[in-house]
């Protein structure tokens, strides 16, 4: 202001016109522009595309059934009875199996290797759990076919024996007294593909929290055990409320990857097309089995179906993973991220 | 994160001098208030710590035993150790409870939790690689399972015929389509979120957030809606190709953002004072500072492209045979082959289904290997050759100044030396 003033009394720079901050380009440059923004067009219609073909192929399904193609829990596309209700129900217990395993795990292992672990150890723990996330899925289905089945039986029935009576939890034909009786009822189930699911996700949940948790700020951490916290005090009071938008964004990432989780889930399921509540009795089902297990003998409008279906499960992982960024981008570790 | 990992250090090297005055003597009057003033440990074991750590160990076990064995009805392995571990803790905080005060104990015993967790997970991952491995060893030894393809092998053949070559050379004909589609387009991408900020391009970046868990499967139903069903081509290695890269796409240019954000703005900033063009300041200054990270994300996402089986089993097609021709005929990737091998009840082709799981997962090894080697770095950070080579490079540019503009510069002359 004061300068302002005081320049005002010479003539030729009362006129106060703000300096123009443009830049002039050379022809080098602007080809250099079009062909970047070129690259983000189109890998903007890769993905619009994405979305746009399965609307188109799915179409002519959607249109024969209506809504009942949620409502419907059968698949008998040749006879126009078929719709999503049976498998969509298993794909979200599926999920809901993994993501209740896998948080636990991978919330406590995250703050572990943050804030726990020997220091000579973390660099190592971090590239592993790196290096688990980057797993092939079908490496998780093999082992959940040949060696959880067998083993995980024990467990189902213990499950089913003790708390048999909370209505998830049941297993029709179980036999709980009976240390003969089959144990069939309790394999394919949907509890197995939640374990496996879970580890399949549990390293991608953690090394989102954990980058999250380390970026907690210095000072507060300081500021905390100077008021004479103890490490899960200081861990309480500031790295989980400062993580916890990475937190909720880890497990949405992770529900999003367990929901559209196929080879895996195909591998050990026993496919059924009614609604199966009970997770720890054997027969379930989910989309993208489905369309694994369908799309070679479909008939024209059976792969239009199927197509439905996809989009079905596109259009699902897209919320959840919306849901997750927004969360993330507007929690205190996301916005200092960003930047 | 190193300023965020040297707090403990500070805690643990330099405990506060609060207890050493001689106050209790002073003030004989208030010596408990004096004595509970000592500092807070953070983490580190002690004596008793381990003694209560083993004698709640040692408990836990017993109580399980005594209930398992004489006082209730209870049964199952894993019954025993969760309710081992339940007492275990329970008497842990019991025995920490007789000498600390309330928060400390809450602290040791979530330590106890949050080290086992990170047990149980680590342990669970490790079994998985290792099983795979492990059941993999009857199929590796032999050589011909390396340079042979299925066509002349049946179900019911020993391991000492037909081999998994066909699948070998399927992903890596395969993971070339991708990247080639991928690296240039991918990074290009990454360049134009950094490079051109604007509302198009925040809206292509949370399109590509969003799309960063893309089921495989709906890359896989796409590339089959257009390729084959849209345009009626065959399956072949190429749709196998275009699928794994609009899996991989959104992967790679996540990764690559995430790194080339970290470039230091003080960088570019010299580069345009210089008065260089904006493509020349991101080819000559943006990229190679961030080339180590750069090639991490194109790596981590080949790793993820090449464990994908669902797009290759909806556009590829399965062969036995060997196919070097991506554009015509089926062709088939490892995941895909361990997933037909292991679909078989035949015991030798589910030998050759976890050879072929190991010799994926040795893939990814290496993968991510180069990737840490690599990608340790961030961006701007050099190796001691690099450093050399820089230093060397600037002493000549100095040299080279000094003999231009010899008495131009001389007031610097006391500080270059």
């Amino acid at each position: 202001m004061a300068s302002a003033e005081a320049g005002s009394g010479r003539p030729g720079l009362h006129d106060d016109i703000p300096r123009r901050l443009g830049t002039a380009r050379g022809t080098g440059d602007r080809i250099f522009r079009y062909q970047l923004t070129s690259a983000g067009v189109v890998v903007l219609a890769i993905m619009a595309a994405v979305g746009l073909f399965l609307l188109l192929r799915a179409g002519q399904a959607l249109r024969a059934t209506g809504f009942s193609f949620l409502t419907t829990a059968q698949w008998q596309p040749d006879v126009h009875r078929f719709g999503i209700a049976a498998v969509l129900t298993g794909t979200l217990l599926i999920a809901a199996v993994a993501v209740t395993i896998s948080v636990p795990l991978a919330l406590g292992t995250a703050l572990f290797i943050s804030d726990v672990a020997p220091r000579p150890l973390r660099r190592t723990l971090v590239a592993m759990v790196d290096l688990m996330a980057a797993v092939p899925s079908v490496v998780y289905g093999l082992w959940g076919l040949f060696f959880l089945q067998k083993n995980v039986i024990g467990l189902s029935r213990w499950l089913s024996d003790w708390f048999g009576w909370i209505p998830f939890l049941h297993v029709d034909g179980a036999q709980p007294g009976d240390p003969l009786a089959s144990a069939s009822v309790y394999t394919a189930s949907t509890f197995v593909a939640g374990i496996v699911v879970a580890l399949m996700v549990a390293p991608i949940q953690c090394s989102v929290m954990r980058e999250v948790f380390t970026q907690a700020p210095a000072g507060e951490r300081e500021g905390a055990y100077a008021l004479g916290a103890t490490r899960w005090g200081m861990i309480r009071a500031v790295v989980l409320p400062y993580g916890k938008g990475g937190v909720i964004g880890g497990t949405m990432l992770g529900l999003g990857r367990a929901l559209g989780e196929t080879i895996a889930v195909y591998l050990i399921i026993s496919p059924v097309f009614n609604i199966q509540p009970h997770i720890l009795q054997t027969g379930t089902n989910s989309v993208s089995s489905l369309i694994a297990l369908h799309y070679g003998d479909a008939s024209d409008f059976g792969m239009s179906a199927l197509m439905a279906a996809g989009l079905a499960l596109f259009l699902l992982t897209l919320v959840v993973n919306f849901t997750a960024s927004s969360i993330v981008a507007r929690s205190r570790s996301g916005a200092q991220s960003e930047g | 994160m190193t300023v965020v990992n040297d707090v403990n250090d500070v805690e643990k090297t330099a405990p506060l001098p609060l207890t050493e005055p001689t106050a209790p003597a002073s003030s004989p009057a208030e010596p408990p208030a004096e004595a509970e003033d000592r500092p807070r440990r953070i983490g580190g074991l002690t004596r008793s710590g381990v003694l209560s750590l083993c004698g709640a160990a040692a408990s836990g076990l017993c109580v399980a035993l005594l209930l398992f064995g004489q006082l209730a009805p209870l049964s199952g392995a894993l019954g025993f150790v969760v309710v081992a571990y339940g007492a275990f803790l329970a008497a842990y905080a019991v025995l920490l409870g007789l000498e600390e005060d309330g928060p400390a104990v809450r602290d040791r015993v979530m330590t106890v939790v949050l080290w086992s967790a990170a047990t149980l997970l680590f342990s669970a991952l490790v079994l998985v690689v290792g099983f795979t491995l492990w059941r993999g060893r009857e199929a590796l030894p032999h050589l011909n399972f390396f340079t042979q393809d299925m066509q002349q092998a049946g179900p019911l053949d020993p391991l000492t015929n037909g081999g998994i070559a066909h699948a070998m050379l399927g992903t890596l004909l395969m993971i070339a389509i991708a990247l080639a589609v991928t690296v240039p387009l991918g990074l290009a991408c990454a360049v134009y979120l950094n490079q051109i900020p604007g509302r198009f391009s925040r809206f292509v970046r949370t399109i590509v957030e969003a799309m960063t868990a893309l089921p495989s499967i709906v890359a896989g139903l796409m590339v089959y809606a257009t390729w084959i069903l849209g345009l009626g081509l065959q399956k072949s290695g190429l749709a196998a190709g275009f699928a794994i890269s609009v899996m991989m796409l959104p992967i790679v240019i996540r990764a690559a953002d995430v790194v080339l954000r970290l470039v230091p703005g003080n960088l570019t900033e010299a580069a345009e004072a210089l008065g260089a063009p904006r493509w020349r300041t991101v080819w000559h200054v943006v990229l190679p500072t961030a080339r180590s990270g750069l090639a991490t994300a194109v790596i981590l996402g080949t790793a993820r492209g090449i464990g994908e089986t669902s797009p290759v089993l909806l556009t590829a097609g399965y062969t036995a045979a060997l196919n070097a021709d991506p554009a015509h005929g089926p062709m088939v990737s490892l995941p895909l082959a361990v997933f037909s091998f292991v679909k078989s009840p035949e015991p030798t082709m589910i030998a050759r289904g976890f050879g072929a799981a190991a010799v994926l997962m040795a893939l990814v090894l290496v993968l991510f290997a180069v990737a840490r080697i690599l990608g340790g770095r961030g961006p701007g950070q050099q190796t001691k050759r690099q450093a050399l080579r820089t230093a060397r490079a600037s002493k000549r540019d100095a040299a080279r100044f000094a003999e231009a503009h010899a008495p131009a510069l001389s007031l610097f002359d006391g500080e270059s030396s």
